[in-house]
């Protein structure tokens, strides 16, 4: 029952354990207040993941045999609702949004954990900034960009708006993967690179760097995520036309194109379909950012 | 010197780039403030937070309803989700077998990377038909606020699991192993002794899933009904703040646009309030 603290040892504990088990059980006749939470216990745990893999299933049934070939085709028509225009969208806004966000995420990150000394006042002010924009919602964000890139700067509904947004909305993420895989790295590491006389700057990139790549690239994963399954802050920034965008159009992404079919109502089976894809890309994504994350501990052993 | 000069140049340019956090809160109150509270001036910030009716049509702007729908909506996904979610995290700090927990945590994990439209899509598919079916003696609409706090509910599971079971699991051993030596059952010595100890980061947890149930925008407008009144009962359609922002600004002009933006601007004073609270929690957590 409590194998999670019980301790790891040979058979022999094992039957040990076993035994209390048996006994506890025997023993919570005079319990039944004990019993019965140790059941809604067990209730809230198996409803938990009974929601999960049932959403999981649901949209995997409904959808997957409504992935037809015309929903790859090239060219978006109302008659076969395409879904590749909103693929591609989807993977230039991601690298825009990497582009801007990956380099002052990390040097921001660098600049906190190897540079700043503890507790002086940038690392407060940034600790309640990054906190603060992680808090705030993406309609917000989708607000802001509208007024900001959209209105003031001009750039009206294009790719390049949006990915400026989704860039805000991914930096608190970046800077605080990274602040942790460079903390995670011993310090024996700089110490070594000293010693051997080299400064400040190559050892951040030549030691500290190389060794925090998994986490921050564990980071950079999540962040993806994050981008190909908003769609709140891009709906007044990129737009939602269905069409292969350059940076300067406007353009849907997949997530935003699957809303538009799903609140239509119009093409529930084409719907699914989508938010197949959506999330199996969503959820590969993560289990990836899972992996790198694991790499980090793995390779410290 | 010029290695020197290098070195000292590079600190400036990470400088410079952890400043751009700082930045990016100011542009953003900047931008909102500047663009919503005119229209709060001009409406009137009663009559804009107190109004009872929203008809851009004739110009009467009272958000009151979205304030009162974003509030019903997030109170009745806390009901339904706390328990369930702080259950489940008790369940995986001191319940599940190891072999379980592999697959069990991750897979609550891959929950939260979820995107809204999937959520909402799934709620559109599923929840609206049954809540109108289960609902139909109360003359349930399936678009309503009981949807949106179910579907609400399920979404928040995954970030309110991910703060409480680290602080459950923060607690030392010696507070459990202390309560079953006092002769209380594996559960009592969990629910009575542990999770006192862990209220703070539990708090925590439940504030930062408020947060966001009340910034969701997408997968609450799919379910929601989206009417523009006062909340008439669980079974029927509301809407929120998030939800009143999205649906209008596509044609919206002038002075409702304005408004728009200042109904943001609320949401974001209500986000950045539970957010304090969330970090003041976090802080009484670490003392």
């Amino acid at each position: 029952m409590n194998a999670s603290i019980s301790l790891r040892g040979g058979g022999m504990r094992k039957t040990l354990t076993c035994i209390t088990k048996c006994i506890r059980l025997w023993g919570y006749r005079k319990h039944i207040g004990s019993r019965m939470l140790g059941l809604c216990v067990h209730a809230a745990a198996a409803l938990t993941v009974t929601v999960l893999g049932f959403l999981v299933v649901y949209i995997m049934v409904r959808g997957i045999p409504n992935l037809r070939p015309s929903l790859f085709a090239w060219e978006y028509t109302s008659d076969n609702q395409s879904m590749l225009p909103a693929m591609i969208n989807t993977c230039t806004m991601t690298v825009i949004s990497l582009l801007l966000a990956v380099p002052f995420g990390v040097g921001a990150a660098i600049y906190l954990q190897e540079y700043a000394r503890r507790g002086s006042a940038i690392t407060k002010v940034t600790q309640i900034t990054t906190q603060t924009l992680s808090g705030i919602p993406s309609i917000v964000y989708g607000l802001f960009g509208m007024l900001m890139f959209g209105g003031a700067l001009g750039m009206g509904y294009s790719l390049i708006s949006g990915a400026l947004t989704l860039a805000m909305m991914i930096l608190p993420l970046i800077m605080r993967t990274t602040q942790e895989a460079l903390s995670s790295v011993p310090d024996l590491y700089r110490e070594g690179s000293y010693g051997l006389g080299a400064g400040k700057l190559r050892t951040v990139f030549s030691v500290v760097l190389p060794s925090a790549a998994p986490g921050i690239l564990s980071g950079v994963i999540l962040a993806i995520g994050r981008i190909a399954g908003e769609t709140a802050a891009l709906m007044y920034t990129s737009g939602t036309v269905a069409k292969i965008a350059g940076p300067g159009d406007s353009g849907a992404t997949l997530a935003l194109h699957m809303y538009k079919q799903a609140s239509e109502g119009l093409y529930l089976n084409e719907a699914y379909a989508t938010s197949v894809v959506l999330l199996a890309v969503v959820l590969a994504i993560n289990f990836c950012a899972d992996r790198a994350a694991k790499l980090i501990t793995k390779g410290r052993g | 010197m010029i290695s020197r000069l290098r070195e000292k140049g590079m600190e400036l340019v990470f400088l410079a780039a952890a400043c751009i956090s700082i930045l990016c809160v100011a542009l953003i109150c900047i931008f909102l403030f500047a663009n919503g509270l005119p229209a709060m001036r001009e409406i009137g910030v009663a009559g804009f937070l107190l109004g009872k009716v929203w008809k851009p049509g004739a110009d009467i702007y009272g958000i009151f309803p979205m304030i009162a729908g974003s509030v019903y909506v997030t109170g009745f996904a806390l009901l339904i989700g706390v328990p369930v979610a702080l259950l489940t995290a008790i369940y995986l700090a001191y319940f599940c077998p190891e072999g379980v927990y592999r697959f069990v945590k991750p897979a609550i994990d891959l929950m939260a990377g979820i995107p809204s439209v999937v959520y909402g899509f799934f709620g559109i598919a599923v929840l609206v038909p049954a809540v109108r079916s289960v609902g139909e003696v109360w003359n349930a609409r399936g678009n309503s606020i009981l949807t949106a706090a179910i579907l609400l509910a399920i979404m928040i599971l995954p970030t309110m699991i991910g703060v409480a079971e680290p602080a459950l699991k923060a607690v030392p051993r010696s507070y459990y192993e202390g309560a079953l030596a006092l002769g209380a059952t594996h559960e009592r010595s969990v629910f009575a002794a542990v999770l006192p100890a862990a209220k703070s980061g539990i708090l925590a947890g439940i504030v930062l899933g408020m947060g966001r149930a009340m910034g969701e925008t997408m997968a609450v407008i799919m379910v929601a009904g989206n009417q523009a009144r006062m909340p008439k009962g669980i079974w029927q359609g509301i809407r929120t703040l998030t939800g009143n922002i999205v649906l209008e600004m596509g044609y919206a002009a002038g002075l409702h646009r304005e408004a728009l933006i200042a109904t943001g601007v609320v949401l974001f004073a209500f986000v950045l309030m539970i957010n304090l609270a969330f970090s003041v929690l976090r802080k009484g957590e670490h003392a």
